[in-house]
């Protein structure tokens, strides 16, 4: 984005990307959010002016901040694995963290944080399980690449990729409280299944999960 | 005593013709002059005192439309409008002024030359109404919180019940730490840049080096040299000399004069400044010295010096800041190496960890500390977004 650029259109609730709009059904109006891995804000700035929230976004590039604070958002450099351990404990109604925790160091650790200054934490993330991956492994010994994970394996950012049902493991020894949990389509939509079950973790590209410290879930 | 370097002297370089200069009572801005007393850290009550000031813009009717600006070490309140002194272009000329990131026609801007200071407002160089002599070291030692509550009686006077917005760099940025960590409820935005929450030992160092140079300036007669009708130019243009470097990058200096001869074709095998980069500093250590004041150079440094937020909070620096509703925007410049990105990050740490609304950016450049003075289109893209997004939520009409 030039540095003229103008302000970001107010965005119709259709015309946010289907996953984002997925999350942002899951919060509340009028509630404090913190957008982790924000991007250039869309969701953020959708949330804001159509949500009425208290928003603040976490950014690792500096582009993206920039243009976040130039739309007038509340946003700051840094990055999930060394920033969030200032924040206090629920200081936010919601924490998102949307495609980003399979690119973080320590992901038992962020999980931890979310649910310690978020009283929910929404995580989405790529399903490594799901069938397109497997095909591609089994058929052509090769690491998998597929629209949601294009990168090679030497070039991603993506270190810790798990499966949907890697994550469910991850939760329970963590004492996390799987409040909501969605799988979803390669377009983003969402499958009517159980997300615990095989199917799902065979079907979804994405898994899409509100979580809860034990102490916080109701 | 150390000996110093002959006087810095640039041939051909005119100094600034003084007649051009305005007289200090024709000099334009406003003078408000307080006769109760302002408690000082120091435990010294000021009484009276003086708060020279400058503004630019138009109050609104229900006064929510006004920014404080807070100047630098060296600076003053011409922030917009040629030096009476020098004639330059105001300090942040490029970011003042109808239609700029600090639109004239939408706020209403404010600047005091700091207590301390020496273009108006009470410093060793005014007279001490008690004795009708110079203040010089008699002046008591201020501090950046004495200087906002300086600020703050002039705020009041004017019946601003909210800043809009308080905005510095530097020192400038400290003024707007300890504004919105003092008087949070006065404070709707504030835009701390390239700054820090406290003074480091490289800091203290560099104004060291700076004050011993004014000290050992014979001119400098302990620091009676008003009464003895001369003044310590040197010294404090090496000063400036030894602290301007510290303003810039090393790649900023390459760029600029590499190791180009100053108007000779090979190197003169003498002390005279064969380098250009030398020249143009001798330049800037002279010029400053035709309008600063040598004793302000002393005090205004100590009071950076004394600077540190977190102490005064029971060392954790985001009590600074607990239950504050101020939307910050913090600003670094990659290449600034007096205050580092890690330092304005530090201060984003304890916002967030205050739970504080803040926006951060770090820019880049090559530019150093001095950035925040330049033409930085991503700096002035990021201010102007932060303060529309506030003006919004305040209520501010666009124009």
């Amino acid at each position: 984005m030039s540095p003229d650029a103008p302000f970001l259109a107010p965005q119709k609730p259709a015309a946010l990307r289907e996953d984002l709009r997925l999350v942002a059904d899951m919060i509340m109006p009028g509630s404090r959010v913190l957008d982790l891995g924000c991007g250039d804000g869309e969701l953020l700035y959708f949330l804001v002016h159509h949500k009425n929230v208290d928003g603040r976004g976490m950014e690792l590039s500096q582009g993206g901040v920039n243009a976040c604070v130039r739309n007038g958002l509340s946003v700051i450099q840094g990055d999930a694995d060394n920033d969030l351990r200032d924040y206090p404990t629920q200081a936010f109604d919601y924490i998102v963290l949307s495609q980003t925790l399979q690119a973080t160091r320590h992901p038992h650790e962020v999980l931890r944080h979310l649910v310690r200054i978020g009283r929910h934490a929404i995580v989405s993330f790529p399903n490594f399980g799901h069938w397109r991956m497997r095909l591609r492994l089994l058929k052509e010994g090769r690491m998998p690449r597929t629209p949601v994970l294009p990168h090679h394996w030497y070039d991603t950012p993506n270190i810790h990729l798990c499966t949907i049902l890697d994550f469910i493991d991850l939760c329970d020894e963590e004492s996390i409280v799987v409040e909501r949990n969605v799988t979803l389509d390669e377009q983003g939509r969402a499958y009517r299944l159980d997300p615990r079950g095989r199917l799902a973790n065979l079907l979804a590209a994405q898994g899409l999960f509100m979580l809860a410290g034990k102490e916080n879930s109701h | 005593m150390t000996v110093f370097a002959p006087p810095p002297t640039v041939p051909g370089q005119p100094s600034i013709d003084a007649s051009r200069a305005a007289p200090e009572s024709e000099r334009p801005g406003f003078r408000l002059t307080v006769a109760e007393p302002l408690p000082l850290d120091s435990g010294v009550a000021l009484a009276p005192y003086t708060i020279a000031y400058q503004t630019y813009g138009t109050l609104n009717a229900d006064r929510s439309n006004a920014i404080l600006i807070c100047h630098a070490l060296t600076g003053d309140q011409y922030v917009a409008e040629p030096h009476p002194i020098t004639g330059k272009p105001g300090w942040w000329d490029i970011l003042v002024g109808p239609g700029k990131v600090l639109d004239t026609e939408r706020y209403f801007l404010i600047c005091t030359n700091v207590l301390g200071g020496c273009m108006g407002s009470s410093g060793p160089s005014e007279i001490n109404p008690a004795t009708g002599t110079p203040w010089n070291l008699s002046f008591p030692v201020i501090t950046i919180a004495d200087m906002v509550r300086a600020q703050k009686r002039l705020i009041d006077h004017l019946g601003i019940e909210q800043l809009f917005c308080v905005i510095g760099g530097s020192m400038g940025g400290m003024q707007t730490l300890q504004w919105a960590s003092a008087y949070p409820e006065r404070v709707f935005a504030a835009v701390p840049i390239a700054t820090a929450a406290r003074h480091s030992a490289q800091n203290i160092a560099f104004h060291e080096v700076g004050r011993q140079a004014i000290m050992a300036d014979g001119n400098w007669c302990n620091g009676r040299y008003i009464e003895r009708g001369v003044r310590p130019a040197r010294g404090l243009a090496v000063a400036r000399m030894a602290a301007h470097i510290t303003y810039l990058s090393e790649p900023a200096l390459h760029r600029k004069f590499g190791r180009n001869l100053q108007n000779r074709a090979a190197i003169s095998f003498g002390f005279d400044a064969d380098f250009q980069v030398e020249n143009y500093l001798r330049h800037q250590g002279i010029s400053f010295v035709e309008r600063f004041d040598a004793n302000s150079y002393l005090y205004i440094t100590r009071a950076c010096d004394y600077f540190d937020l977190a102490a005064e909070h029971g060392g954790v620096l985001a009590n600074a800041f607990r239950g504050t509703k101020t939307r910050f925007c913090s600003i670094s410049f990659t290449s600034d190496w007096l205050y580092p990105t890690a330092e304005n990050r530090e201060i984003v740490h304890a916002l967030n960890a205050a739970a504080a609304n803040v926006s951060f950016v770090e820019v880049e450049t090559d530019k150093g500390h001095d950035a925040f003075l330049l033409d930085e289109p991503e700096f002035h893209a990021t201010l102007r977004g932060f303060l529309d997004g506030c003006a919004e939520h305040r209520g501010l009409n666009r124009r």
